[in-house]
């Protein structure tokens, strides 16, 4: 040892530690005395009033739902309520044998064997005095049969309860989803306490994205209930020491949205037969006035519980009806971008308001003898921007595509929220795609595919390629075309209103970044090109807009699902239904002054202007005034 | 003559073997009685009850063994210790299995909790590091030992396992006051740590104030957290002086109880035997503690006085804060009853610690003052 370090002190070091030891010691015996007067408190001196809730009573506390808010349409129609409906439990606590139970519940036919593992795993998931539900909807027959036998099921019991109703049933699916039977999964993510003694959660739409507002707050309530017969003591003010104070339940929020019942039941019946989906936008606020997807179903099957027979069918339907087209469904814009090429072009000079090229009916790029064909074979002649918009010239957007180039074309797609999130209020939406340079490097692994070939640009500029949008991007899109360029959030919900004070939230419109077009002059003669679309006198959905009471905007396009090789031709009739070309439709009105933006893409519907175009021009006649009767 | 050699070898072994007497004996008393009330937590499940009696057989087997091995060679050998059990633990957050929701294990050819290890390593470490330094130690020192606590403790708090972190933290801690750490110092730290608490409150997210509120008053949320504690107290106060009896409490037997078999189990005491029996229990808590200060008292060493003293309030620290959040004075912090409650993992560690302290107190060198 050096000298440099101090020498320990063995007897200095022995008398401290010696007194640290007496210090915890001391310590200790105080805190092991607060430890035994409160078990004197507890055991001796409040030892009745514990006994007497231990033996004698059973005390539970029960859990008090709060009722689901309620959803209105803008005109304030029920969407969406909560209707009494008889349904089977079981409290997990009170039960003996689980499985015996089940087996002869499943005897007599009230619950399905291949339930049973389900519910068995909800019994021992949750808490033990919190009832697992084993069927939704009880008919009178099966109460009746219950009713009989329920002496054999001790912790088994029909209970009246509020269940889901969608009193518009397939017409308003997929704008406000439904609610269904809480999962394990579900017990997972939510809060378990806010959830004892609520049975169904939103899954999908408004009802899941906004569940922590519609859910509303679970309360509780001392439930007195005496096994042998004794008087229950009515003073219960003893028993406070333990149990806290009844609580009532907070009902959840009610939700208005914006969407129009009667735009929903137009666009459902248009669609009558049809896959795809309908979008109308509000394009002075961003409201949505209709989503719909199609086909679609009755969502209270989820509320109140289908058979494992039902959900397969829904599910492995080839038409695929739980799948949200509107904002999940990704498709090739087709010519439905043209409007907004057409102002890239004039915008970034690749083209001026009188230059004319003559269209041979298809296009080559220099040095190369592929031909890019125009959808009309004999060619349109000579055009300017105005005639191939309204016309729908393939080969003028060709020839622009290259001077504009496919970086520039990202730069003013991107502009109008393609191939990006709207931000709508609701869970999930696809981002579509917009290609680019860049994104064609990051996104393939091979240098080979990483290059850009001029030809992309060519089909990108006919909306073909790698381009996708889906059919709320393309709303959104017509929308942002018909405000020249003031572009909003898109939204479903208008205002919640908390049903005890009233007190109402108004959700107000999310303004984004305009469209960023420096000559103002270019958005009429787009605006002019699309009118000609529909009321040109050679405007492809001519036959649409021709004779309306009001000047509207559009665009069809149609997107190619089945390559056609280069020199044959395509036969609507004699290529498969499910290989023919989507139609896809946007649009807008009155020219000036516009109310209403629609998209609609009807999946291998073959022509735009067609098909989609009169579907659109509904919805438009209804919203403007010129419609028929509405749903009361 | 010859007839009585054979029984002097034994007698000679029995000498050489290193055992405290007192403490298995006070040891064996708490685990019968521990095995007593288990048979009722667990419903009468034979299963479970075996399973508890052979891991309760291992781990006194295990105490037997490290109470042979000479406190030098357990100093000698401590930073390695300590470095292993924090390699295990950056191991446990890289690719630890999840279960419960959180990450502590970790499965190498067995499955096992390296927090556990840390127990032990914790105060050992510090104790090693304190050996040859003057005491009380000076702040340079301090800091070290505060870094020799502060690293696993971040780590196992983060798995997340709160009742551990601070049962380790805990060990390393009472080390320091041991040692003589001024009570100036202590004071002042104490007093730091509200204004502390008040900066981390306000960096705190909604969910998480609201859940620190739900600890200190579960009356708040009486479906979730609180359930446990609302029915313990039920549990304990309905026992009474004498209990209900052996297998007769209500709110065990019928499941009002949430795990009454592990961290509960103190309230089926309280329910099945009353007062009388939960006094009974501390009793022997009491004395293993005592029996515990004491051999620290009679150690020879920095190292050895400093490690058993840990180990024994530490164990104490165990049993207060098992005791006082089943009777709601403290929030729920997941903690076992030592010994009694169901389980495996804190069971070897802590049998682990007497198995040190009788090897301290059976291997003290005479040496001269």
């Amino acid at each position: 040892m050096d000298l440099f370090t101090p020498i320990k002190d063995h007897h200095s070091e022995t008398r401290l530690f010696s007194a640290r030891i007496l210090l915890s010691a001391v310590i200790a015996t105080l805190l092991l005395g607060t430890v035994i007067a409160r078990l004197v408190q507890l055991q001796i001196v409040n030892h009745e009033i514990f006994a007497e809730k231990s033996v004698g009573n059973r005390v539970r506390i029960e859990a008090v739902p709060p009722i689901r808010g309620l959803i209105f349409d803008r005109k304030g129609r029920v969407l969406a309520e909560n209707l009494p409906t008889y349904q089977l439990e079981l409290i997990p606590e009170q039960v003996a044998d689980i499985d015996e139970t089940l087996r002869q519940l499943a005897r007599l036919e009230l619950i399905e064997e291949e339930d049973i593992d389900r519910i068995k795993s909800l019994a021992s998931h949750g808490l033990r005095f919190k009832p697992v539900t084993l069927r939704f909807r009880l008919d009178d027959n099966e109460i009746a049969r219950f009713a009989v036998q329920r002496y054999r099921f001790p912790g088994v019991d029909f209970q009246p309860r509020l269940v889901r109703h969608y009193p518009y049933g397939h017409l308003t699916t997929h704008a406000i989803g439904y609610v269904g039977a809480l999962s394990t999964g579900d017990l997972n993510r939510l809060d378990v306490a806010d959830y004892s003694g609520t049975f169904h959660t939103g899954k999908t739409g408004i009802e899941f994205s906004k569940e922590a507002l519609l859910h509303g707050a679970t309360g509780h309530q001392q439930v007195v209930t005496n096994a042998r017969g004794r008087e229950v003591p009515t003073d219960t003010r003893e028993l406070s020491d333990a149990l806290p104070e009844s609580q009532s339940s907070l009902p959840g929020h009610s939700i208005y949205l914006t969407i129009d019942l009667d735009l929903q039941r137009i666009a459902t019946e248009a669609m009558q037969g049809k896959r795809g989906a309908v979008v109308a936008i509000d394009p002075n606020n961003g409201e949505i006035l209709a989503l719909i997807s199609a086909p679609s179903f009755d969502p209270d099957m989820f509320a109140l519980g289908m058979s494992s027979s039902e959900f397969n069918a829904l599910q492995s339907d080839p038409d695929r009806p739980l799948f949200n087209r509107a904002v999940v469904g990704t498709y090739p814009p087709g010519s439905t971008i043209k409007p907004m090429l057409a102002l890239a072009a004039l915008e970034v000079g690749a083209t001026n308001l009188t230059r004319r090229t003559f269209c041979p009916g298809y296009y080559s790029l220099p040095g190369s003898t592929h031909r890019y064909r125009d959808w009309k074979p004999e060619g349109h002649g000579e055009v300017d921007v105005h005639d191939a918009l309204e016309q729908s010239c393939d080969v003028y957007f060709y020839e622009m595509s290259r001077k504009i180039g496919i970086d520039r074309m990202h730069y003013y797609l991107d502009q109008f929220g393609l191939g990006q999130a709207t931000g709508i209020d609701l869970i999930g939406e696809k981002t579509g795609l917009v290609p680019s340079r860049d994104w064609k490097r990051a996104a393939f692994r091979e240098p080979a595919d990483q290059t850009w070939f001029p030809g992309e640009t060519v089909i990108a500029s006919i909306g073909q390629g790698y381009l996708l949008a889906t059919p709320l991007q393309l709303a959104n899109a017509a929308a942002a075309m018909a405000t020249r360029g003031k572009r909003y959030v898109p939204h479903l919900v208008a205002a919640t209103e908390d049903p005890i004070s009233g007190a109402r939230r108004l959700i107000a419109p999310k303004r984004l970044a305009d469209v960023n077009i420096q000559n103002e002059f270019y958005w009429e003669s787009v605006i002019a090109g699309m009118n000609d679309v529909m009321q040109g006198v050679r405007g492809t959905a001519r036959a649409v807009g021709t004779g309306a009471p009001y000047q509207m905007a559009g665009k069809s396009g149609t997107a190619q699902v089945f390559t056609v090789a280069q020199d044959e031709e395509y036969d609507e009739e004699e290529i498969d239904e499910r290989l023919r070309d989507h139609a896809l439709f946007i649009s807008f009105a009155p020219l000036e002054d516009p109310q209403i933006a629609v998209a609609v893409i009807i999946e291998n519907g073959a022509s735009g202007s067609r098909v989609a175009a009169p579907i659109a021009r509904a919805l438009m006649d209804h919203h403007l005034g010129y419609g028929a009767n509405e749903i009361q | 003559m010859r007839k009585a050699e054979p029984l002097g070898d034994v007698g000679r072994l029995l000498r050489r073997v290193h055992i405290d007497n007192v403490l298995l004996g006070s040891l064996l008393l708490l685990c019968a009685l521990g095995l007593i009330v288990l048979y009722s937590a667990v419903s009468q499940n034979m299963d479970l009850w075996l399973r508890q009696f052979m891991r309760l057989g291992v781990a006194v087997v295990g105490m037997l063994i490290i109470a042979q091995l000479p406190p030098d060679l357990m100093r000698r050998w401590t930073p390695w210790g300590y470095l292993f059990g924090l390699g295990l633990l950056v191991m446990v957050l890289a690719l630890g299995e999840v279960g419960q929701g959180a990450q502590r294990w970790l499965d190498l050819g067995i499955r096992f909790q390296p927090s556990e290890i840390m127990k032990l390593a914790v105060p050992m470490m510090a104790a090693w590091y304190l050996h040859d330094r003057q005491i009380p130690p000076r702040p340079v020192h301090l800091l070290v030992i505060a870094v020799i606590i502060a690293v696993p403790t971040v780590l196992i708090a983060k798995q997340p396992d709160l009742g551990t972190a601070l049962l380790v933290a805990a060990a390393g801690a009472l080390v320091l006051v041991l040692a003589g750490l001024s009570i100036r110092l202590m004071f002042l730290l104490a007093a730091l740590s509200v204004p502390g608490a008040w900066v981390l409150w306000n960096f705190m997210q909604e969910y998480q104030k609201q859940r620190v509120l739900t600890l200190l008053n579960p009356d708040s949320d009486p479906l979730g957290a609180g359930y446990n504690i609302i029915q313990s107290k039920i549990a304990i106060g309905s026992g009474g002086l004498f209990g209900k009896g052996w297998t007769n409490g209500s709110q065990a037997q019928l499941e009002f109880l949430p795990e009454r078999d592990t961290d509960f189990i103190f309230a089926v005491i309280g329910e099945e035997f009353g007062l009388l029996g939960v006094l009974s229990l501390l009793g022997i808590y009491i004395f293993i503690v005592g029996r515990g200060l004491y051999i620290a008292m009679q150690a020879r060493d920095t190292y050895t006085r400093l490690l058993a003293g840990s180990i024994s309030l530490t164990f104490f620290v165990y049993v207060f804060v098992n005791t006082a959040m089943v009777t709601g004075l403290v929030p729920v912090v997941g903690i076992p009853l030592p010994l009694v409650s169901y389980g495996g993992t804190s069971m070897v560690t802590l049998m682990a610690g007497f198995g040190i302290l009788m090897s301290i107190h059976t291997h003290r060198k005479f040496l001269s003052r």
